[in-house]
């Protein structure tokens, strides 16, 4: 009989294993997954896990890497604060929109006004607030009628499409587009936009950022008061409460850090990569950031390590559609199957499994 | 804008038809959580349901082969869930992330061929007598089988967490699991056979998206139904009758807002679309008084 012993700390060995226990896995799997839907599995793995790095048009892919990454990394840093405190913000997808509508309303009341140095930081600070605002509405309906806050923040990424939509018809509309939907180009204006810093590397500002953030967040963690106290308020709230830690203040600062940092996200965006405002501007960043987060063990080295993985999917998704056919929810499906694999070997890190004969 | 343009009568029995997908996902949800367990894949369980009864519905051409397949597929997909936090001891509320997520990947998959396709007809009860009484003839006795079963399961699921023993049981596991271990309960085998139930709930309550409130097949159909009969779970309080009660009010909500669209109101459709899911932010504020089953959310391991 197989049971379950409890470890007196996590192993160290499987804190690490179990990632890419898991990433195997999901290859393994998402290989038969693919043999079912008619395709060979090994050229498919090879499409979507290498191809994007070492095929003969990597050159042209790898800096996707970054455009695609730097969302992910910047989201998912934030998101690995409240989680870790047990503060479950899972609607920065929202977060990410309201922070691109505020970045990028900004951006349009001013064209076309010639002026970098006053209107980009403008913008990347309305993105911040407009984020910012956007999670503190679950954060102050948590700690002041205690409304969960799981819920409220899902909720709120509906209505934030609702928004995104209203804003790419309505006020946001390029006046000269001919009626049709979404907004001026911002990457077209050069007062406004998120620039490449290198000639064809796709290093945009949104990359500084989430380099940025990683260091941050690997300095609060490590050797500041409020990360001791994050970490101390998910592992032992009791301790957490007599060492001080108000716990209202803990939750509407790790709420306002992920959702600062997912409208920066979005902003970075949006006067990049996306360039307007559009009705389909958000992909779900917001949702695979919390895979990416947990992936990475919410650790800030591991979220940078992870996002590249994800990252790579995506890229590898998109090679796999236009050369094999294959479905674009193929990749969404394996996404999803990774986060399982992973919850479900992590059982090796806190659990020792022993076998005992007879009774159990 | 013309309010009178909206018939009364035809408001109530499409109500009742809104409601009818909250009321089946909640009450399966509503069960679990008073097992003990927050299963947070609601909506992954649903939209795979959804997805399920459409194609065996399409296939076969019977509806009701269509809702038996749904709820076969959310039960699958629970026990997924169930196996990972019950057996494997994992996070609850990621893992409910990671179904929703895996829910939507795969039905998005399965569902590919047939976005576009009309499903087979689920027509209407006329129960007669009843059926023709005025007014309340057409808003309650004349609607699909499901709003009747949707009813039924609740006034059932009532009747067995209040009234039978098996009900106390799955109470007492979710109050207090180590307590109820200590009695001899089988935890796991409880809260496994409440994952079930619910999955096969959710199923239903896609399946009814899918096979008649739309009916067709479109991806990420549910648009967060999941996620709204999760928070009218805690409107109610964990208790069945008040589950109704959010379910109908969430319902109100949602043909208010379609008739006000169809009436040409001069609020943009966006900012009327989003009326729901605000509605559903207001009611948690303010009817958050029930109390959480005692062993909510928290991970059962034999050896404490």
């Amino acid at each position: 009989m197989i049971t379950l012993e409890k470890r007196p700390e996590p192993s160290q060995f499987w804190v690490f294993a179990t990632p890419l226990l898991s990433v195997l896995l999901t290859m393994v799997v998402g290989g038969m997954l693919f043999a079912a839907l008619g395709q060979n599995p090994f050229v498919a793995m090879r499409t979507i896990f290498l191809d994007p790095l070492f095929s003969e048009f990597s050159w042209f892919y790898r800096p996707q890497l970054f455009i695609k990454g730097a969302p992910l990394v910047l989201i998912a840093i934030g998101l690995s604060f409240g989680f870790r405190a047990g503060v479950w913000n899972i609607g920065a997808e929202g977060q990410y929109i309201i922070g691109a509508i505020c970045g990028a309303a900004v951006g349009l009341a001013f064209y076309p006004m010639e002026a970098r140095w006053l209107i980009f930081p403008l913008m990347v600070l309305a993105g911040a607030l407009g984020g910012w605002a956007w999670a503190m509405i679950p954060g102050i309906l948590r700690t002041r009628f205690g409304t969960n806050e799981i819920l409220v923040s899902l909720m709120l990424v509906y209505v934030a499409e609702q928004l995104l939509a209203s804003m790419a018809l309505g006020p946001l509309r390029n006046p000269d587009g001919m009626g049709f939907p979404g907004s001026r180009n911002l990457s077209q204006y050069p007062s406004a936009a998120n620039l490449e810093l290198i000639q064809e590397s796709a290093m945009h500002w949104g990359v500084v950022a989430a380099f940025i953030a990683v260091i941050f967040a690997y300095v609060a963690l490590a050797r500041h008061l409020f990360g001791f106290h994050v970490r101390l308020a998910g592992q032992a709230p009791r301790a957490a409460n007599f060492a001080g830690v108000n716990p209202n203040r803990l939750i509407l600062i790790c709420l306002g850090l992920s959702g600062t940092l997912a409208g920066l996200a979005g902003m970075f965006e949006v006067s990049g990569p996306a360039g307007q405002i559009s009705i389909d501007f958000n992909v779900g960043y917001g949702f695979t950031a919390i895979i990416v987060a947990f992936l990475g063990r919410l650790h800030p080295i591991g979220i940078l390590l992870a996002a590249g993985l994800m990252a790579l999917t995506y890229i590898g998704g998109e090679i796999a559609q236009s050369n094999l056919g294959l479905p674009g929810a193929a990749i969404q499906l394996l996404q999803g199957m990774l986060l399982f694999f992973l919850l479900a070997v992590d059982v090796l890190t806190n659990y020792r499994i022993t076998w005992q004969r007879g009774r159990a | 804008m013309d309010l009178s343009a909206i018939n009364p009568i035809l408001f109530f029995a499409s109500l009742m038809v809104a409601a009818t997908p909250i009321i089946l996902a909640g009450i399966g949800e509503l069960v679990v959580e008073r097992a003990g367990v927050l299963n947070l894949g609601v909506e992954g369980m649903m939209i795979l349901g959804a997805v399920c009864g459409f194609i065996v519905a399409v296939n076969t051409g019977s509806a009701w082969l269509g809702f038996l397949g749904a709820a076969l597929g959310g039960a699958l997909l629970a026990l997924l869930f169930g196996v990972l936090t019950q057996c494997l001891l994992s996070n609850q509320v990621a893992t409910g992330l990671a179904l929703t997520l895996f829910g939507l990947g795969l039905s998005a998959l399965m569902g590919q061929g047939y976005i576009g396709i009309k499903g087979p007809v689920f027509a209407d009860w006329h129960i007669p007598i009843l059926g023709d009484i005025p007014v309340l003839g057409p808003i309650m006795f004349q609607q699909d089988p499901m709003v009747y079963i949707a009813l039924l399961i609740v006034l059932g699921t009532g009747l067995f967490l209040n009234r039978t023993r098996a009900g106390l049981i799955l109470r007492a596991v979710g109050e207090n699991h180590d307590a109820a271990h200590q009695l001899g309960y089988k935890v796991i085998r409880v809260r496994l056979m409440a994952l079930a139930f619910g999955g096969a709930c959710a199923g239903l309550g896609g399946a009814y998206l899918s096979l008649v409130r739309v009916p067709q097949w479109t991806e990420g159909m549910t648009a967060g139904a999941g996620w709204i009969a999760l928070a009218i779970v805690v409107f109610a309080g964990w208790k069945p009758w008040r589950l109704l009660l959010g379910a109908y009010l969430f319902g109100g909500v949602t043909v208010l807002q379609l008739n006000l669209q169809a009436a040409g109101v001069a609020i943009p459709v966006e900012y009327l679309s989003m009326s729901p899911y605000l509605a559903t932010i207001v009611v948690l504020v303010i009817m958050s008084a029930g109390r959480a089953p005692g062993s909510l959310g928290r991970i059962f391991h034999a050896s404490h």
